[in-house]
């Protein structure tokens, strides 16, 4: 165990989806519930950064380095991936909402679950 | 919005977009790329939508004319990765040949635009892809929220 | 009783999360093989400076492609939603 104090990215990792979850189980307010996803997305990109992270290391990009030792590119480019993903999908989902709300009233999943016309 | 918001963000907006053009341009030798690039362009697309309202902006920018030029980025983003279906899909054939074609030398280096083979190609093809498409979204959006604002 | 079932599980999830957490390798130490071939050879086999560039327009584009169909199939689904309908009757 005596590497778990170097492992806080990772407990921080935790914590985000933890929260991400908690928000996505508890609440009914559909808005909250796409802050939730969008929290539960920032913890998965930051898991993905924090695990090609090499110690001392710079970006890995080579116009002007000033530095022999680079970070992993794989997975910082899988976080780009991921980012875009996650901008698309939050627009779609309140637009949706959006729709929700001019057909029923109210953004409560409860109350909303009946569509009228 | 009030007159200073819309003075200010006159002086801002093409510094914005020239920002993001720039991202695109050099996305083979500075951080950023095609994905970032569009993304500054469009954030710049809803501070003027913001500034100047949203009915302003379609006289300006109709709907159609921006789907088509998404699909257009998306038919050359998949043309170029069909390029080098002689070798394999997503070969980089460019690289030796004449057009983005030198190898730069092995280690740091100052940077040379003329590099990368099809990479700033295809970060051409996919900012203009991602211009079109976040500027579409934030536009549509806008109006039918102008729309249900009205009618309540 | 549903909230509370809720709940047990959600915390055995997260303690799974943060028990995983301590179980991965240590942090600023990873493994690298693929990596460090693509660090090296970027320059040699693509030309470009820029190796993230690299990875997502090269060595790994069929991920970018899907990304790039994601990205489609959500602006088409927006504007979908709130294309103008004649006769419509909004509340």
């Amino acid at each position: 165990m005596t590497q778990g104090i170097f492992n806080i990215p990772f407990l921080a990792v935790a914590a985000l989806i933890g929260i991400g979850l908690y928000i996505i189980v508890f609440d009914r307010n559909l808005i909250k519930l796409v802050i939730g996803i969008t929290v539960l997305q920032a913890g998965v990109n930051l898991f993905l950064v924090s695990l090609g992270y090499r110690q001392h290391g710079g970006v890995p990009i080579y116009t002007n380095a000033c530095h022999s030792n680079m970070v992993l590119p794989v997975p910082q480019a899988l976080t780009l991936t991921s980012i875009v993903i996650g901008v698309a999908i939050t627009a779609f989902m309140l637009s949706m909402i959006m729709i929700i709300y001019r057909h029923t009233g109210h953004i409560d999943a409860k109350k909303s679950r009946k569509l009228k016309g | 919005m009030s007159k200073i918001v819309r003075s200010t963000s006159e002086f801002l907006i093409p510094f914005i977009f020239i920002f993001g053009l720039y991202m695109i341009m050099h996305g083979h030798l500075t951080p950023g790329g095609g994905f970032q690039g569009g993304a500054v362009f469009a954030s710049g697309m809803a501070l003027l939508l913001v500034a100047f309202g949203s009915h302003k902006l379609e006289k300006k920018s109709k709907a159609h004319v921006l789907s088509m030029l998404e699909s257009t980025g998306a038919l050359a983003f998949i043309g170029l990765a069909f390029g080098g279906i002689a070798v394999g899909f997503f070969y980089n054939f460019l690289v030796g040949s004449s057009i983005f074609g030198h190898i730069p030398p092995s280690g740091p280096n100052r940077g040379d635009m003329w590099t990368g083979g099809t990479i700033p190609l295809m970060n051409m093809a996919v900012g203009l892809k991602v211009i079109a498409g976040l500027s579409l979204i934030v536009l549509v959006m806008a109006l039918a929220s102008d729309k249900t604002g009205s009618q309540k | 009783m549903r909230r509370v079932a809720a709940g047990i599980s959600l915390t055995i999830v997260i303690a799974f999360l943060a028990v995983t957490a301590l179980l991965v390798h240590p942090f600023g130490h990873p493994p690298a093989q693929m990596d460090d071939y693509i660090i090296k050879n970027t320059q040699r086999e693509t030309g470009a400076n820029n190796a993230v560039a690299a990875v997502v327009f090269d060595y790994r584009g069929l991920d970018t492609l899907g990304e790039a169909t994601i990205l489609f199939t959500a602006v088409a689904g927006v504007v979908m939603l709130f294309r103008k309908r004649e006769g419509e009757t909004t509340r």
